[in-house]
């Protein structure tokens, strides 16, 4: 099947704007696959807590670490595959609604890890922002282009109130940047940068 | 002299095992064996009670609770167990503390066969999955082992589960 390119922001780029002039009180969970390589290329940090599986929990993980760390900054970055899996976390994030927690999907629309696999979102199929507002989520926000990118980078600075944004990302994918694999190293690094 | 077995009000014991330990986040789907112990989660102001849309989020959950410091339990019936095993993963992957108490179905007296599958299953697929079983099927165990699971998963960075057996709980009444 020949599948038209999907329309969108290059996702390194993406990446590099939302962490620009990143503070410590600001922690961040990737998905597994394409946005944990996007973050290692923006740059390791300790208060990255990297998923090399664990797909359709990045979410929830981004939830637990918000409500135990409430004066911090708490950013999952992950792809419309891994949304999709764990599309009952938005459901329950709804519910629970933490001020500091910010639900980014980079979405193009495929699986890119497997092979660009068209997703449940390609050509406008599933649309994700919609579930996130059937969720009760206080804040959508749709990203397309760049100054809405740049718009989003300064409200995860300073908004108050559970966030969601889908950034529309194009399809092609960019060469992998692998962090640290070993969970309990990650894991400790991690408490520690935190003081836990 | 511990007090007879008909007096022990296990769900309150399991409570005051969790606030002992400090635990501030409570994850669960909503499940008739552990309906007293959800009410007195959900009416402490300490405790962060998450109900979830499936067991899994809660592994999630608690993942992300020990990367910012606090401590968490799941509650989940035995049929949730399945939905959980490759997020278990995660806590075997990092070694994050995972403290799951389990009502059981399916193994007395149960009036509905469809719990019979996952319910005979609970056991050996949460060793696979490395976790240490602790079975209460009497009143008067719960408690104690509970405190053992609870010291084993935090003390040691472990998976447990705390399997409350259906004996325990009392087979669930069917009205039509």
């Amino acid at each position: 099947m020949n599948q038209p390119e999907a329309k969108g922001l290059e996702r390194r780029a993406a990446m590099a704007t939302l962490l620009a002039d990143r503070k410590d009180d600001l922690l961040v969970i990737p998905g597994l696959g394409s946005t944990c390589w996007d973050l290692a290329a923006a740059g390791d940090n300790d208060r990255n807590f990297y998923l090399w599986g664990a797909m359709g929990g990045a979410a929830m993980i981004g939830l637990g670490l918000a409500l135990a760390q409430p004066d911090k900054r708490v950013l999952v970055v992950t792809g419309d595959g891994e949304m999709l899996m764990g599309m009952g976390a938005l459901a329950t994030i709804g519910i629970q609604q933490p001020p500091n927690l910010a639900i980014v999907v980079f979405d193009n629309g495929h699986y890119g890890e497997t092979g660009m696999q068209p997703s449940h979102t390609y050509n406008g199929g599933v649309d994700l922002l919609a579930v996130a507002k059937g969720c009760g989520i206080g804040t959508c926000l749709d990203v397309s282009d760049a100054s809405a990118l740049a718009g989003l980078a300064d409200r995860l600075r300073t908004a108050d109130g559970t966030l969601f944004a889908r950034v529309a990302i194009a399809s092609g994918e960019a060469p992998r940047v692998l962090p640290e694999r070993d969970g309990v190293v990650l894991k400790s690094r991690f408490r520690a940068a935190i003081g836990v | 002299m511990s007090a007879p077995a008909a007096t022990i009000d296990w769900p309150e014991q399991l409570y005051g095992t969790l606030k002992r330990a400090g635990i501030r986040q409570v994850g669960y789907v909503p499940d008739a064996g552990h309906a007293r112990l959800i009410d007195r989660c959900r009416a402490d102001p300490d405790i962060h009670d998450v109900v979830l849309t499936t067991e899994e989020e809660g592994v999630a959950l608690a993942a992300g609770a020990w990367l910012g410091g606090q401590r968490a339990v799941l509650l989940m019936q035995s049929s949730g167990v399945g939905n959980c095993i490759n997020m278990l993963s995660l806590a075997r992957s990092c070694r994050f503390p995972m403290m799951m108490m389990i009502t059981m179905r399916g193994e007395w007296e149960e009036f509905n066969p469809w719990q019979e599958p996952m319910g005979s299953i609970v056991d050996p697929v949460l060793r696979l999955s490395d976790a240490e079983i602790y079975r209460a099927t009497k009143p008067e165990e719960v408690e104690g082992l509970a405190e053992r699971a609870v010291q084993h998963v935090f003390g040691d960075e472990r998976i447990a589960a705390l399997l409350l057996s259906q004996q325990l709980i009392g087979k669930k009444v069917w009205t039509k």
